[in-house]
């Protein structure tokens, strides 16, 4: 099954009609529909980038375990990892332990390489780490060794090993290459960078994901921490509230969701309360075209 | 890597403040009151190269040598390259520099601490403050006690108090023995600055003083009698 554009910006502007729900409030997220396959998945999901390289830490490791059981109970599913997160992966499996390995999880991975042969051997650890059957998704991390990565990932998925596969970029690197695979090959998922900021991806990247029926995962939403502690101690506008954002966090998850292209952004946090802030996010009303124009201007001007 | 010249040492940074801290606290938390030994082991070495510079290198050496790969062991191996995976290629390069150490300390002529012009006062003073100064930050940088960074437990400090003793010394093999603990210092330095973490330009200090202090001609000082 494969959505259009044109239906995705339908179900956009049909989402931001409706009421948004108080922070806090115990309500399932938004979904978005994967194209290529019409599942449906929570419009957002959990990085681990830093915050889950906690190491033995054991206070952290239950730290790391206490924000994904918020994130499962808030109705999140995808939580995305690389082998380049230093100690990300097994943190996450002991999480997954803890919580008694929640059957709504769904696993992306990424596979960081230079070297074609080591590939399924690294997948293999990363699955030993999760402590999970199958990956939902493989993508090749930063498009490193991509061409006989893909090709794996690709046989994985017809052996039925894997569900999707995607390839990931981040801070605008490699735009061009990253659009000629996206164009000539039959990915699933795309993950790049795209906050109120960094827009780069505007161009060419979202509307072709669009358009090839690419779901799009969006990481750094926060610029890793940078843009909200930027904007830190500054007044959200009066007019936040017609979309009901409570915090910078969440005004800058709704842009980014407010784009019909994006299935799914994937914030990272250490705290419980962040974690289902930004859930919370996906409730509700979206902002227009005019709205979000508004938005990114107000966030230039400040 | 392509398009490596757009990578920032901040793209390469792999874990928090919070979590690399936490690994001095567990560090001390599992090793105490092991502290007492190396410290001890430190004051040892200065009471050495005060006493008998020329004669007891070969002690001074066979000491900081055990404290490197202690280190090497205990932290960079088992604490550290769980965060960051560089460090799995770092930490042999400790062991390179205890068997450098070690070499350096039973051959003839390999080692002996006994310089005691400009640049020996200055790394003496290097050495005491590595010792001595170096695990009282924490308070000034408001962090815990229990982070403190000591000789023998801690890279930093064990760096800088080795990289002290060598500018107070001369030996055959001695230019052997600077550059892995000056790049440590380059490693760790950029860092703490990375983690925009104010104790940064302590090691990246002890590197100036060590490039300053090894001018040309001092490189050339002659072996140990």
């Amino acid at each position: 099954m494969t959505i259009s554009r044109r239906t995705l910006v339908q179900a956009a502007a049909a989402a931001a009609i409706l009421p948004a729900p108080a922070i806090g409030q115990a309500t399932a997220p938004a979904m978005r529909p994967i194209p290529s396959s019409g599942e449906q998945t929570p419009a957002i999901g959990l990085g681990t980038w830093i915050t889950f390289n906690v190491g033995d830490d054991p206070a952290l490791r239950d730290e790391c375990a206490d924000v994904m059981g918020a994130f499962f109970e808030a109705g999140g599913r995808m939580i995305d990892s690389s082998p380049m997160y230093g100690s990300s992966q097994p943190v996450i499996g002991y999480g997954l332990d803890r919580l008694g390995r929640p059957e709504t999880l769904f696993s992306a991975e990424k596979v960081w390489t230079s070297s074609a042969a080591e590939g399924s051997a690294q997948l293999e650890r990363s699955r030993s780490f999760w402590g999970v059957q199958r990956f939902d998704l493989l993508q090749v991390h930063n498009l490193v060794a991509w061409e006989a990565h893909l090709q794996t990932l690709f046989e994985m998925k017809a052996a039925g090993q894997i569900r999707y596969v995607g390839i990931t970029t981040s801070e605008g690197r490699r735009h061009d290459l990253f659009k000629e695979i996206m164009g000539s090959h039959p990915l699933d998922f795309a993950q790049l960078t795209y906050n109120i900021v960094d827009r780069e991806a505007e161009e060419q990247l979202l509307p072709l994901a669009a358009e090839r029926g690419i779901a799009v995962i969006v990481n750094r939403p926060f610029r890793q921490g940078a843009l909200t502690r930027q904007l830190d101690g500054k007044q959200l506008p009066e007019w936040a509230k017609e979309i009901g954002t409570a915090t910078w966090a969440q005004f800058i998850l709704k842009f980014i969701l407010s784009h019909p292209a994006i299935t799914v952004a994937i914030p990272a946090t250490t705290r419980v309360n962040h974690v289902r802030e930004n859930v919370a996010a996906a409730h509700g009303a979206f902002p227009d075209t005019a709205m979000r124009k508004q938005m990114a201007a107000y966030v230039r001007d400040l | 890597m392509s398009e490596w010249w757009t990578y920032r040492p901040e793209d390469f940074l792999l874990f928090s403040p919070r979590v690399y801290w936490r690994m001095f606290e567990l560090q001390n938390e599992a090793l105490w009151p092991l502290h007492l030994v190396t410290v001890a082991a430190g004051l040892a070495i200065f009471i050495l190269l005060l006493r008998r510079p020329s004669r007891d290198g070969r002690w001074i050496g066979l000491l900081l040598a055990a404290l490197w790969i202690f280190v090497g062991w205990t932290f960079l191996w088992n604490r550290y390259a769980a965060i960051n995976w560089a460090i799995f290629y770092v930490a042999p390069l400790f062991a390179f520099q205890a068997a450098g150490l070690l070499i350096a300390a039973i051959m003839p002529g390999g080692l002996a601490f006994d310089r005691r012009d400009v640049v020996g006062w200055t790394g003496l003073l290097l050495a005491a403050a590595g010792l001595v100064l170096y695990p009282l930050f924490p308070p000034l940088v408001g962090r815990p006690w229990t982070s403190a960074e000591v000789l023998g437990i801690a890279p930093d400090p064990t760096v800088i108090v080795t990289l002290g003793l060598l500018l107070a010394a001369r030996g055959k093999l001695l230019v052997l023995l600077f550059p892995i603990p000056s790049l440590w210092c380059l490693l760790s330095g950029v860092t703490l600055w990375t983690l925009d973490d104010r104790q940064a330009w302590l090691p990246l200090v002890t590197v100036a003083i060590v490039l300053a202090a090894l001018g040309p001609r001092s490189l050339i000082s002659p072996p140990a009698s």
